[in-house]
């Protein structure tokens, strides 16, 4: 990676470069067009977070930069107060406004967030045009340019260095919060809400942070933008502008965070062309404008969905893109805190009475088992038999009916999953859950979410290094307890479906769990690697984990287990050691079919 | 506010509501066989409005022309994929199919231009000149994608209604038009309470239209084909049932609902070429109501929304809109707790 990564530095500085000298060089119209692009970028790299990394897409990113820019518009032309002071109130506005429009909506599924960003974007910008405090349709003019230090940044090449400033920052600052503990939460966010549940984050709040993030990214480009041009008024923030960011963000490809740059470059480069080029055609230019403009975006939509970056990053990838080394290799930190186990043959988990109705159907009926702490515990049965859901209630996937669950010295019946995880429940899926883009050490490390701390801010200062190479170094521990140690860069979607299965059981152990709850882990394994798995799990028990497994295999269950649990019907048929349930006749019945 | 005022209000909301209605049908229709959140949708009632406003002038519609190009570009696309697919040989269908079948109503339209042709008449052409609309369009844009997620197809519909309004600009210019009133009846209701014929042939074909557009679904085969895409479309492929084909009635029945949106407005107000937006974001909030999968929850929603509006207008005309769509928000919030998620995967929009 050393090679690539003084390569990509190389590449980077070049770009500053260039920017830096572009002011000396051009003339006022390049400038003035780069302050667009810049701008641009800014909203759209807020865009590139929220829709591309974290899945939830905005039809109102203009209402913020224009609630930012009209906050400091009149806050300095009526009020006479400094567009500093400016910048605070924007951007305190911009971010409350995320806050509660974040708040009301993001908890809405599918479709519906989109269609409400439609609505309150629409809302918003109407609001300016119709409010006589902000100037109605005619806006709010001269408004003062920025100073610094008593020096007037009038001039667009001054705002310029300013803008470009703000935006190498921006990207700085969202590279750093995605290579770090809030940055895999976001990333995976859309894995779906009971995957960063199970290692004890909540989705809806890392979705809500992320949206504030992104409008105050707007907010920052609305601010710059009101003291560049130093008047505003309602059209550059209505719905159309917002899909113009969007554009941006998708024409550069929304996979990446350089995408943002890319995309409001080719965006606004290429609408320029288009008001050069269309009056040499035609005479009715400005109307055909935004048809040509609409038409190539529906075709940049049908043949390259993953925009100018993800052609790009195709492409790299086809012509065989340097391979760094696979493990993660960092100098040697103080390991994360451990958790001190239970004592051996304490109870862990009991379940007391468990009953789960679906309308009519009890799938769970009056269910009760225990399992102490440092034994492994099978839970089998005919499909059918209400594993599963069981599975669901103790992990509080889903809510009870009626019974108890206690967990160490907690009642846990009806607490989120989330709260659960953080007790130290740690669980792998049936359907397996990881981020196939993401590589398998994050995956780990996305494991270790509740027992670290690190917030988006310090994540984005770099404040977070310790506690980072702290959660690496564990990530690497654990890939390397499950032999994948040596994959550690590879994407999770490369493996094949048995070892992903694996890779969750590392992702569990990555949170230090007490009780680790296994769904079918053995499924897709080959005979090799069920023993290798076995090994592993009877390692654990030795270090004092507790596990509970639900298997299929039955030769593996029966070799590994203390105890097994025998389900039917969604009630408790037998319970006892592997050699007294084989030999028990209601569950040969069961499994078998009865002899009579 | 008198009980006058308010019945007044309410009359002009239900008209409202009528429209709002028909467009929300239409939505729903879409959305529900193609998960495609049809945004064109309003532009489509808008052409055929400024079609009919170009009849009464006695001027040939430019419609004519944005059908024909529009049919050229999908026969091209057809013929294309054909020819990829090396079926040659079913070009000649699909030259009857896209090239012939969508320049009917352009020569209707064409000979209606003609002076002393009755009113009823132009509101026909009027009408049969949009249908092909949608359907064009969703086998250039839509029918290539029609695998994609529904965020990926709900930005390419919103910039197909940008392109598309570029395109009534493009072809029937800024300004605005409103056609003659279909009926000059004017009822009373005891009380010197009146109601405008229109008001009564807006509300009435609302209820008519509804009523057929139930009676299909409920006892046609095509309707029930339609109905069993929306609900499970690999298991209506299973069965025999076309989805391509099934899409593009849904496009059809649509755009003919927006034609004839466009015919019932345009008397009652000025449409101009991006009128249409508006109506359809309406009709979106009352679709949205209905969760954009209930017909009458949707009807329920668009006589809400058009009486809300009216409403709010006579409170504050210039932020009559802010409220409308101030109210999808409440509106989603209880949708979504009313709803019980099933874990989904969020759409990947990136490869």
């Amino acid at each position: 990676m050393s090679a690539n990564r003084s390569k990509r530095r190389a590449w980077i500085a070049g770009i500053v470069v260039v920017l830096a000298l572009v002011p000396v060089l051009t003339g006022s119209f390049t400038v003035s067009l780069l302050n667009d692009i810049g701008i641009g970028a800014l909203v759209a790299l807020g865009l590139v977070l929220l829709t591309g990394v974290g899945g939830a897409t905005s039809f109102g990113q203009a209402a913020f930069v224009g609630i930012a820019a009209y906050a400091t518009a009149w806050l300095t032309t009526t009020q006479g107060m400094s567009p500093w002071i400016g910048l605070l109130f924007s951007l305190l506005l911009t971010g409350l406004s995320a806050l509660a429009i974040g708040m009301l909506t993001l908890r809405l599924g599918g479709h519906f967030l989109p269609l409400s960003t439609i609505a309150w974007g629409l809302s918003i910008a109407m609001l300016f045009g119709n409010v006589d405090a902000l100037g109605r349709h005619t806006g709010l003019s001269n408004i003062p340019p920025l100073r610094v230090a008593g020096w007037s940044l009038a001039d667009p090449r001054a705002m310029y260095y300013l803008i470009w400033v703000v935006v190498g920052l921006a990207c700085l600052f969202s590279h750093n919060v995605l290579q770090s503990r809030p940055g895999r939460a976001i990333r995976g966010l859309r894995g779906g809400a009971t995957l960063l549940a199970s290692v004890g984050a909540d989705a809806y709040r890392v979705r809500l942070s992320l949206f504030v993030i992104a409008a105050l990214f707007a907010g920052l480009a609305g601010w710059l933008y009101a003291h560049m041009n130093r008047f505003v008024s309602p059209s550059p923030f209505d719905v159309r502008a917002s899909i113009e960011y969007l554009l941006m963000a998708v024409a550069g490809g929304l996979g990446q965070l350089a995408g943002a740059l890319v995309g409001a470059a080719l965006v606004l480069v290429l609408k320029n062309g288009l008001q050069d080029v269309l009056p040499m055609l035609t005479q009715r230019a400005g109307q055909l404008e935004a048809v040509a403009f609409a038409a190539l975006f529906i075709l940049l939509l049908h043949f390259a969905r993953g925009g100018v970056m993800g052609l790009l990053r195709r492409w790299t990838r086809r012509r065989g893109g340097a391979q760094g080394p696979s493990r993660h290799e960092a100098a040697p930190v103080d390991p994360l805190p451990h958790r001190t186990l239970p004592a051996r043959g304490s109870p862990v988990l009991s379940v007391n009475g468990a009953v789960k109705r679906f309308g009519g159907l009890v799938a769970v009926n009056d269910v009760s088992f225990d399992v102490k702490a440092g034994e492994i515990v099978g839970l089998i049965g005919p499909n059918g038999a209400g594993k599963s859901t069981m599975f669901n209630l103790l992990t509080c996937t889903l809510p009870m009916s009626a019974g108890q669950v206690r967990f160490l010295e907690n009642d846990i019946a009806g607490m989120p999953q989330r709260e659960v995880a953080r007790l130290g429940l740690a669980r792998t899926f049936q359907h397996v859950k990881l981020r196939p883009h993401m590589s398998l050490l994050d995956n780990v490390a996305l494991g270790a979410h509740s027992r670290t701390r690190s917030g988006i801010l310090q994540a984005g200062l770099r404040l977070d290094r310790t506690e980072e190479s702290q959660i690496l170094q564990e990530a690497q521990r654990q890939l390397d307890r499950i032999g994948l140690g040596d994959r550690a860069h590879e994407l999770a979607g490369s493996l094949p479906l048995g070892t992903q299965r694996i890779l969750e059981i590392a992702r569990a152990l990555a949170a230090d769990p007490v009780l680790l709850v296994l769904d079918e882990p053995a499924a897709g394994l080959r005979r090799k690697e069920k023993m290798a798995l076995g090994d592993l799990l009877r390692k654990l028990r030795e270090e004092g984990v507790t596990i509970l497994i639900v298997e299929h295999d039955m030769d593996f269950v029966m070799k590994l287990v203390d105890r097994l649990v025998v389900m039917n019907f969604g009630s408790k048929l037998v319970e006892g050691v592997p050699s007294a349930v084989r030999a028990d006749e209601r569950v040969q019945a069961a499994y078998l079919g009865s002899v009579v | 506010m008198t009980w006058d005022v308010a019945l007044i209000l309410l009359t002009d909301g239900l008209a409202n509501g009528a429209v709002y209605l028909l467009a929300g049908l239409g939505l729903v229709l879409i959305f529900s066989v193609t998960r495609v959140v049809f945004v064109p949708f309003g532009d489509i009632a808008a052409f055929a409005a400024l079609s009919l406003a170009a009849f009464e002038t006695g001027r040939v519609p430019p419609t004519i022309g944005m059908v024909a190009v529009l049919a050229a570009l999908a026969l091209a696309t057809e013929v294309g994929s054909l020819l990829r697919r090396g079926e040659a040989s079913r070009i000649p269908k699909a030259v009857l199919m896209w090239g012939v079948l969508p320049a009917i109503p352009c020569l209707l339209a064409w000979l209606a231009a003609r002076p002393g042709v009755p009113v009823a008449v132009h509101i026909a052409v009027a009408v049969l000149l949009v249908v092909p609309i949608a359907p064009l369009l969703a086998r250039v844009v839509f029918q290539p994608i029609a695998d994609a997620s529904v965020l990926v197809l709900l930005i390419v519909s919103l910039a197909l209604h940008f392109l598309l309004s570029g395109l009534g600009l493009l072809f029937f210019g800024p300004e605005g038009s409103r056609t003659t009133p279909l009926t000059s009846a004017v009822f009373t209701l005891g009380d010197g309470f009146t109601v405008s014929g229109q008001v009564v042939l807006m509300v009435g074909a609302a209820i008519v239209l509804s009523g057929l557009f139930f009676l299909v679904f409920e006892r046609t085969v095509a309707g029930k084909a339609l109905r069993a895409t929306a609900v499970n479309r690999v298991g209506a492929r299973l069965v025999g049932i076309r989805p391509v084909r099934t899409a593009l009635l849904a496009y059809g029945c649509a755009s003919l609902l927006a034609g004839l949106i466009g015919v019932l407005i345009a008397p009652v107000t000025t449409m101009y070429y991006d009128s249409g937006f508006i109506i359809g974001l309406k009709a979106f909030v009352a679709a949205i109501i209905g969760g954009l999968v209930s017909y009458p929850m949707t009807a329920v929603g668009a006589l809400a929304v058009g009486v809300v509006e009216s409403f709010a207008s006579f409170w504050s005309g210039a932020l009559k809109d802010v409220i409308v769509f101030s109210l999808l928000i409440p509106v989603l919030m209880l949708r979504s707790f009313m709803a019980v998620h099933a874990e989904e995967e969020e759409d990947e929009v990136d490869q």
